[in-house]
């Protein structure tokens, strides 16, 4: 497969992905303020969904104050913030249209459906239809496209590169989300089992899915520390660190050529250290420590892929 | 200007149709008006479906539109198909003995049947090619011949494509509709087939790989995603099982082409490239060039690798040279012209610019370098104004425009917004050259859906029609 198709069809998923995960985070930071009846504090919670995707910067660079509109509007649909849900929809259509002869039509026509929706819409639109239903359509339009690339795509090396664009994308937003929200809710801690903790930390975990799974697994309270163990070292809850590197590993041994050796064993190692790692150990070393080092990590895998799959310019052996 | 009559494919001059017609007028005749109609909507929907589309230039970016469907075929009869066939195949092997003439020893020139300035000045001639050898001594693998028939009901060859001809994937996909739409015409009468032309495409190409090279890597180079033609190339890329490369995907070592692939480097061999000699290698043409490859011209150069077609067919499709192509036959074939040439008024001779300033009014005149319709003048049915602007142009440099006397152009019953009525035609055929030449039968058809217009190209409101070739 030519190496751009291989890029194209990854950054692909992981626009998909990404607009998605936004939808998710800016969901809960939307829940999370109608809790609070002080402005101030609400206004707190939109700091979040900036720290948790990186953007803080970009926004206070052209805004004065944080709060429920200008977020929502920078993150949903500013037409110049590059990782707004619009601009998502329209990269992963971009994207689509470039690969349309390796990807399945069908998976071509719900990306250009939800762009030509997406397309139209404007902040009146948003709310004229609901906040929270704006968010539940991005989630059901990624749900559905999962479902179709499932149902139809041939299992080809198209789709190991968009499996790997989707769990790399996924990894980096469940650490990012988990330290961000931990951070946070830290200086409460001695609160345990106090009603708006118990808010919070359910909030984060439905932000990812997790909230039943959670209910399953533990049949207990909800503490930080079982939602740290939930969310990186179980195997069998899809949002996890664990989860998303045993695949983003599986993939790589698929596609594996004479280039992509490190990224295995990168992607291997974190694996291992997900696969036989305890909370209790993450929590001693600090589990901020431990997410920052899993980003960096995630990060220079992320290039190494890049330079395996995507650039191979490389001499050929005479 | 007397109005010549026109020829009606379908109807002869009293009325009576004519006889290759007389099936597919008796199902007209028998089918519910209804049914028609829901079959033509039918087909708009799924070609927008299917996604068959083109991007029209100069209109905002990533415009997509379809290109009209008509469902009335134009039918020709296999007696007159075979002879222009003929003339086809005739035409196509003098220009490339033309092509490897003038990059080698340039006989037809010292013999004076070609005014050598007029190619060796020509923007579209390439000094770099002179002397190289290409495989099989064949330039333009794949040309697009316009047809026309004039009033007297006899074929014109109005031009030659022999850089990047496009349109070949309407004609397999106005086939395809017509055949799930109407299988019952089929059924009725043999209709010669079309959709192998992919397979004898992909023959053409193996054809022109290096001399040793036994299975050679083929790809189609396209410009990228927002070229008018990318449904095309990605249509055709799929159909033969070849990658569709952008020029980014490809790079040069030791003279040898690689694309990139998840695997590593792969050697590429045979380039079916579908975008012009201008910018294929910002080394040796337009440094400017974002589309092409560093260094493609020296690996061509040693023969490490296939161009199709090759660099520098333009000097021969050019409308300046199209005057001397019945004098190629003769000369390197000797043999006389099966199809007719129309008369061209060359303006960089004097008597011929006096006569068309005189006669604007009558006459076609076109760029000699232009293509796709764009600027031309169709004298009869211009403005006073245009005529006169077009005037100064022609004033200001002469030698880059051609004219021609006003063709009639064929008519097909076609269906417009108030029923089947007439409009004008042209049919380009395929013609590929390899160790044989080749081609499906019939071609692309289009048609000018407003009413009087003779310019059917599809980025000026041109539609398109199924091709039969009848038994």
């Amino acid at each position: 497969m030519l190496s751009r198709t291989a890029s194209t069809l990854y950054w692909m998923s992981r626009y998909v992905e990404r607009a998605e995960n936004t939808a998710r985070i800016l969901d809960v930071a939307y829940r999370m303020s109608l809790l609070t009846k002080d402005p101030d504090l609400q206004d707190q919670e939109w700091f979040a969904p900036l720290n948790i995707t990186g953007t803080l910067f970009p926004f206070s660079g052209r805004h004065a104050i944080v709060n429920c509109k200008e977020v929502l509007h920078f993150m949903a649909l500013d037409t110049d913030n590059p990782s707004s849900i619009y601009n998502c929809a329209k990269q992963a259509r971009e994207n689509a249209r470039a690969v349309r002869g390796t990807i399945t039509s069908e998976m071509w026509e719900v990306l250009n459906a939800t762009w030509l929706e997406m397309q139209n819409m404007d902040e009146d639109r948003l709310y004229a239809r609901g906040i929270s239903a704006f968010f539940e359509w991005v989630k059901e339009r990624s749900h559905l496209f999962r479902g179709v690339t499932f149902g139809t795509i041939r299992r080809d090396e198209a789709f190991q590169f968009h499996r790997l664009g989707t769990y790399m994308e996924r990894a980096d937003n469940t650490a990012r989300m988990l330290d961000v929200k931990y951070h946070v809710l830290l200086p409460s801690v001695e609160d345990v089992g106090g009603a708006v903790d118990y808010y919070q930390w359910s909030a984060v975990l439905r932000s990812v899915s997790a909230f039943e799974a959670y209910r399953k697994v533990y049949r207990d309270i909800i503490t930080p520390l079982k939602v740290a163990e939930l969310l990186v070292l179980r195997d069998d809850v899809p949002r996890s660190l664990h989860f998303c590197y045993q695949d983003i590993y599986e993939i790589l041994k698929k596609v594996q050529n004479r280039y992509s050796l490190e990224a295995t064993r990168q992607a291997g190692e974190i694996y291992a250290s997900l696969q036989f790692g305890t909370i209790q150990n993450i929590f001693s070393a600090g589990l901020h420590e431990y997410l920052t080092d899993f980003l960096e990590a995630s990060n220079t895998l992320g290039n190494e892929i890049h330079q395996a799959f995507f650039a191979p310019s490389l001499p050929a052996a005479a | 200007m007397a109005i010549k009559s026109l020829f009606n494919e379908m109807y002869e001059h009293g009325g009576a149709v004519r006889p290759h017609y007389g099936a597919f007028a008796d199902w007209l005749h028998n089918t519910a008006p209804e049914k028609i109609k829901q079959n033509r909507e039918a087909a708009d929907l799924l070609f927008h479906r299917v996604g068959i589309t083109f991007a029209v230039y100069g209109e905002a970016t990533g415009t997509e539109r379809l290109i009209p469907f008509d469902i009335v075929p134009h039918i020709i009869p296999a007696a007159q198909w075979d002879v222009v066939s003929r003339g086809l195949k005739q035409r196509v092997a003098a220009l490339n003995a033309f092509l490897h003439d003038v990059y080698h020893e340039q006989a037809i020139l010292r013999a004076g049947k070609v005014p050598a300035d007029k190619v060796i000045e020509n923007s579209q001639f390439r000094p770099e090619m002179i002397g190289i050898d290409v495989p099989g001594g064949i330039y333009a693998h794949i040309a697009g011949i316009d047809l026309v028939k004039d009033g007297d009901g006899e074929y014109y060859v109005l031009e030659d494509n022999l850089r990047t001809p496009s349109g070949v994937s309407y004609l397999l996909e106005n086939r395809r509709m017509m055949m799930r739409l109407f299988p019952e015409l089929f059924a009725a009468q043999r209709v010669r087939p079309v959709d192998h032309y992919p397979d004898l495409l992909l023959d053409t190409l193996r054809n022109a790989a290096p001399v040793g090279v036994d299975s050679p890597t083929i790809v189609l180079m396209t410009p990228g995603n927002f070229n008018s033609a990318y449904f095309e190339h990605a249509f055709l890329a799929q159909q033969m099982g070849i990658e569709l490369v952008e020029g980014v995907d490809l790079f040069v070592q030791d003279d040898t082409v690689f694309m990139r692939t998840t695997q590593g480097p792969q050697k590429v061999d045979v380039i079916y490239r579908r975008i012009d000699d201008d910018f294929i290698d910002p080394e040796a043409f337009r440094a400017d060039s974002m589309l092409g490859v560093p260094g493609l011209m020296r690996a061509y150069r040693a023969g490490r690798v296939s161009l199709a077609n090759a660099v520098g067919t333009g000097v021969g499709d050019d409308k300046s040279m199209y005057p001397y192509v019945p004098a190629m036959i003769r000369f390197y074939l000797g043999e006389e012209p099966i199809l007719k040439n129309v008369h061209t008024y060359m303006l960089d001779n004097k008597d011929d610019l006096a006569y068309v300033l005189e006669h604007l009014h009558e006459l076609v005149v076109k760029e000699a370098q232009g293509s796709g319709g764009y600027g031309m003048l169709v004298g009869p049915t211009a403005s006073k104004d245009e005529r006169e602007r077009y005037r100064q142009r022609i004033l200001d440099a002469p030698e880059r425009f051609i004219a021609q006397p006003t063709l009639s152009l064929s008519v097909c019953p076609t269906f417009v917004d108030k029923g089947l009525a007439p409009r004008h035609i042209d049919l380009r055929p395929y013609v590929l050259s390899g160790k044989s030449v080749n081609f499906v039968p019939g071609g692309l058809t289009r048609v000018a859906l407003r009413e009087g217009s003779l310019v059917v190209n599809s980025s000026q409101g041109g539609g398109v029609k199924d091709t039969w070739i009848v038994d």
